[in-house]
């Protein structure tokens, strides 16, 4: 197999079709036979990403690299940026609104989840111009959850 | 444990969604923050929520989760119960509340989604 690339328009406040992309993913890595650990850490990672980009960014987009050996994924938005990356990064910390969180989000825990369930975990945002957020999951990566 | 075994204990409606195949369910997370079970890295057989809204449906899908309690006597609507569908998650609705719903489903085997 060689690597398949797929991108996603996500858009922002839209709470029906929040997880459309990361539910797209998962489906294609469970057609191409990847292992129920492997699979569900991707999708606990994209899904998060995910959400946090319909939360707090206004949408953005989605770009999945799959290979036999890991999937690679780039989460970019023109959001307002993390102010505070480090505080942002504490467990607990969040800035969701009420609505948010009645719909069952804002504990605070999406990009520490994502790291946590993830290889490589790069950052890079700027108030006022977006956050890129880029994760990779291998294989034969972290032990299974 | 099946899904008509859990039906019997909670007295819920018919199951709704999509029953995936005969599947035993072993485990279950309840909770009406959903960054908790995502957090929770494990795979629950069974969420039970209070909340009702897609993204219940989601999270399940995530998971592998096979079976949605919505508890509390609350109704999923169309879009929820067609997300389920399409998601291969099954859906049943009890008038009981969390700590009730807890309380059986342990009685009778299910244990906690580690």
């Amino acid at each position: 197999m060689t690597a398949i690339t797929r991108t996603y328009q996500v858009p922002g406040n839209d709470f029906a079709r929040a997880g459309e992309a990361s539910g797209h993913i998962k489906r294609i890595l469970k057609e191409l036979g990847f292992s129920p650990e492997m699979i569900r850490r991707v999708a606990i990672t994209t899904y998060e990403a995910e959400i946090n980009m319909v939360i707090h960014a206004g949408g953005g987009t989605v770009t999945a690299t799959i290979s036999p050996q890991a999937v690679a994924v780039v989460f970019e938005d023109h959001g307002p940026g993390i102010p505070d990356l480090e505080l942002a990064m504490q467990a607990g910390w969040s800035t969701a609104p009420q609505n948010i969180r009645d719909l069952g989000f804002g504990a605070g825990m999406g990009l520490p989840n994502i790291q946590k369930y993830s290889d490589v975990f790069e950052i890079k945002t700027a108030v006022g111009q977006g956050t890129t957020l880029s994760v990779t999951i291998f294989a034969e990566g972290k032990e299974p959850i | 444990m099946k899904i008509a075994e859990i039906a019997t204990l909670l007295e819920t409606g018919a199951p709704l969604g999509r029953i995936q195949g005969d599947r035993d369910l072993t485990t279950a997370y309840a909770g009406d923050m959903l960054s908790d079970v995502l957090a929770l890295g494990g795979q629950p057989d069974v969420l039970l929520t209070g909340l009702v809204n897609p993204q219940v449906i989601r999270t399940a899908e995530m998971l592998d989760t096979a079976c949605v309690v919505f508890l509390r006597g609350k109704a999923p609507t169309e879009q929820i119960l067609s997300l389920a569908e399409s998601c291969g998650v099954c859906v049943l609705t009890t008038g009981k509340e969390m700590y009730e719903a807890c309380g059986l489903l342990y009685g009778a085997g299910l244990r906690p989604a580690q």
